[in-house]
């Protein structure tokens, strides 16, 4: 069978199981299990209403407790054994993890993500908020932020190849034929540099290809955040004299200190999760190392499922405090 | 509010030139990219792709035609022709006969041959060999010209990587695998989690609050967590490395955006609405596809986005679930990923693999954008 037609009887069999379920279920409780008739009708109703939301949840609920909630459990078990051949496991404490943090790899990673943590999500909200202003009172503001927008859609793959055209370098006697040389030797730079392999400045080349697709996130949650604020503020600050500085840092920003907080936040967990652009770029040769690309060296290369687990919860880790204050303004949101 | 900007037009300039400076900034890397796939191996790596877009002076070697087709016109044998092929465009600036002075002649003017005779090219790349006996040998002389060339693209590259079968750097089949994993992927998590939503905006139950908490949570897990144990998990139920797999691994990690936004768009909806259908005798289920499906549809097409983008454009799912040791269900990000390693240098590939599989998150990027802010509105943790 192709897998274009498996693909079809996929979408034909998952939609109408899906529907089915629900269907037959909902049929099931009321017509079966407590139909709403006869003597005990009305506590028969109380119960279905009791067991009926139960049903809509159970398939979502199973889908992430099992793709999303029990990993977390499993990679936690994962990075405190060993296997041991045949196909069992062997407990080992905190081996791995130190195992892990006497690696220089390990600390390189560690160095570069948190240089990433920085200045991808300073970048981005900056740049945001920058062009959020700017394209706020022109007539083309909205064809302009369409395509500051546009490299959302791209894949990091895709936006590699795009970078690595810019970063290409070429012999000094010939034309160079990435802009990025091009306009260095245009502007007086003498030999081509091979960018990608510049250690420390490398993994700013690597992070601007993510803050160049994160800028029009940024851009477009921090334009409507600008445009809710209350004119009442700005005129009033205007009739007190402010120039547009004054009334930007002083008025607009701190009214939308929460969503440029909400923004910076969800950057941030873009980076944490980073692993493509580095995997397709570098392959984190040239000390350009992450976290998120060690571990899949460590799990899919060396087969190190212990060492590789326990770069995961360091991941994992890094996460948590963006996770608690996520649930806790969910929690005060609903109250 | 008085227009801040408008006061100050020296300010005003200042706010349209740097919009212009960012977007060129933004567009450029992409462009040069899309231009770089429409032209020739030998373009690419000789300049850069800014020149492509203006006429160019070039030095080429040319040939005239073999002395076999001369004719003899009036007692002079005579060699006429064109150097550039029918369908290019040229002005010739300088030209010459001899590698050592390629610009020793001017356009119309006349050379003496070193085999006896004369030439004459003009400017457009005719010429005209003159000589009184017979010219011999099986080739014509070699003409050094300046030429500035017009801009010349080319489709070959996308022929090359879409269509031709036998090639190894076909993405064709990759394409197909690519779509065969995402629309599955798109469609199933949606139903899941649209009743699952509705549940939890609109159903009373215990322990209600406590799942929404933990769904927002769930939001930010890295699916990085999530490759091991479902891998064993596949293998140990039989699944495998395969389509299944890998739909069934987008649909649990879409499913908290999904439930958030959908649960957060539905709680929204008109309270009244909901309890006049309730009243009116509708069931549960009723009201759900009668009313809330059909009222949700701005989320419901903001995730189904989301999750098309993110499926894919999905590199990592795709390595660990889907693509085995034969490769055959490789999809185009792995492609491209493995071009990169060993066509490194071969930029017309890369550049038309990289459209290709750039192109149709574009297509849907703009034609549903509205949709697509929207849903990033709505889906940010406030």
């Amino acid at each position: 069978m192709t897998p274009a037609l498996q693909g079809l009887l996929t979408i034909a069999i998952g939609v109408s199981g899906c529907v089915g379920y629900f269907y037959l279920s909902n049929q099931f409780i009321d017509k079966v299990l407590f139909p709403p008739r006869g003597p005990n009708a009305g506590r028969n109703i109380n119960r279905a209403n009791i067991i009926r939301p139960w049903l809509f949840l159970f398939p979502a609920m199973a889908a992430l407790g099992l793709y999303l909630a029990y990993p977390v459990v499993e990679t936690l078990r994962l990075s405190l054994t060993e296997r041991v051949p045949g196909g069992s496991y062997r407990w080992v404490g905190l081996d791995n993890y130190v195992q892990m943090a006497a690696e220089p790899k390990f600390w390189e990673a560690m160095r570069n993500n948190m240089l990433w943590l920085i200045v991808v999500p300073a970048m981005s909200t900056a740049f945001g908020l920058l062009v959020a202003q700017l394209t706020d009172r022109i007539r083309w503001g909205n064809f302009a932020k369409s395509l500051i927008f546009m490299p959302m859609a791209i894949s990091f793959v895709g936006a590699s190849v795009i970078w690595k055209l810019v970063y290409d370098s070429r012999p000094a006697e010939q034309d160079q034929i990435g802009i990025l040389n091009a306009l260095y030797i245009f502007f007086g730079g003498t030999d081509p540099q091979t960018w990608l392999t510049l250690p420390f400045w490398n993994s700013l080349f690597l992070m601007v290809v993510l803050i160049w697709i994160q800028t029009g996130f940024a851009m477009v949650i921090l334009s409507a955040a600008l445009r809710g604020i209350p004119e009442e503020t700005i005129e009033a600050a205007i009739l007190d004299g402010a120039n547009p500085f004054q009334i930007f840092f002083k008025i607009k920003v701190p009214q939308i200190k929460t969503t440029i907080l909400v923004v910076w936040t969800t950057i941030t967990i873009t980076v944490l999760k980073v692993f493509d652009i580095v995997f397709a770029m570098t392959n984190g040769q040239w000390e350009t190392q992450v976290l998120a690309n060690y571990m899949y060296d460590k799990l899919f290369r060396a087969n190190d499922w212990g060492v590789g687990s326990a770069s995961a919860m360091v991941i994992m880790l890094l996460v948590a405090p963006i996770l608690v204050w996520n649930v806790r303004n969910a929690r005060k949101e609903m109250e | 509010m008085s227009d801040i900007a408008g006061t100050k037009p020296a300010l005003r300039w200042v706010v349209h030139a740097s919009v212009i400076f960012l977007v060129v900034l933004w567009v450029v890397p992409t462009l040069g990219l899309l231009i770089s796939s429409f032209r020739t191996a030998d373009q690419i790596a000789t300049s850069g792709w800014w020149r492509s877009l203006f006429p160019s002076e070039q030095n080429l070697t040319l040939r005239s035609a073999a002395p076999e087709t001369q004719v003899l016109d009036n007692g002079v044998y005579v060699i006429e022709g064109q150097l550039f092929g029918d369908d290019q465009q040229a002005t010739i600036s300088k030209w010459g006969i001899s590698s050592r002075d390629v610009g020793a002649f001017e356009p119309g003017q006349t050379a003496e041959l070193r085999r006896g005779g004369t030439i004459t090219v003009s400017a457009d790349g005719e010429y005209r060999m003159e000589n009184t006996e017979e010219f011999t040998g099986n080739r014509g002389p070699r003409i050094f010209v300046t030429a500035e060339l017009p801009p010349e693209f080319t489709f070959d590259n996308y022929q090359k990587v879409l269509l031709d079968q036998s090639s190894t750097d076909s993405m064709g089949k990759a394409f197909f695998n690519t779509l065969t994993v995402t629309i599955p992927a798109t469609i199933i998590p949606i139903l899941v989690a649209a009743f699952a939503a509705y549940a939890l905006a609109w159903m009373d139950f215990p322990g209600r609050a406590l799942l929404i908490a933990a769904v927002v949570g769930l939001l930010v897990v890295p699916l990085q967590l999530a490759l091991i144990p479902l891998l064993k998990f596949h293998l140990n139920i039989g699944i495998g490395k395969g389509y299944l797999g890998v739909w069934l691994a987008h649909t649990g990690f879409g499913m908290p955006l999904a439930i958030y936004l959908l649960r957060n768009y539905m709680a929204g909806l008109p309270r009244d609405l909901i309890e006049n259908a309730r009243v009116d005798g509708a069931t549960e289920f009723q009201i759900f596809t009668k009313l809330i499906l059909p009222l949700s549809f701005p989320a419901l097409a903001s995730f189904a986005i989301f999750q098309f983008l993110w499926t894919w454009n999905d590199l990592l799912v795709a390595k660990v679930f889907l693509i085995d040791a034969t490769g055959q269900t490789t999809v185009m990000t792995n492609r491209i990923v493995e071009l990169l390693g060993t066509r490194g240098g071969n930029w017309e590939i890369l550049a038309t693999a990289a459209f290709v599989s750039i192109f149709v998150p574009l297509v849907v990027f703009f034609a549903m954008q509205k949709y697509l802010v929207r849903g990033l509105l709505a889906g940010s943790v406030k």
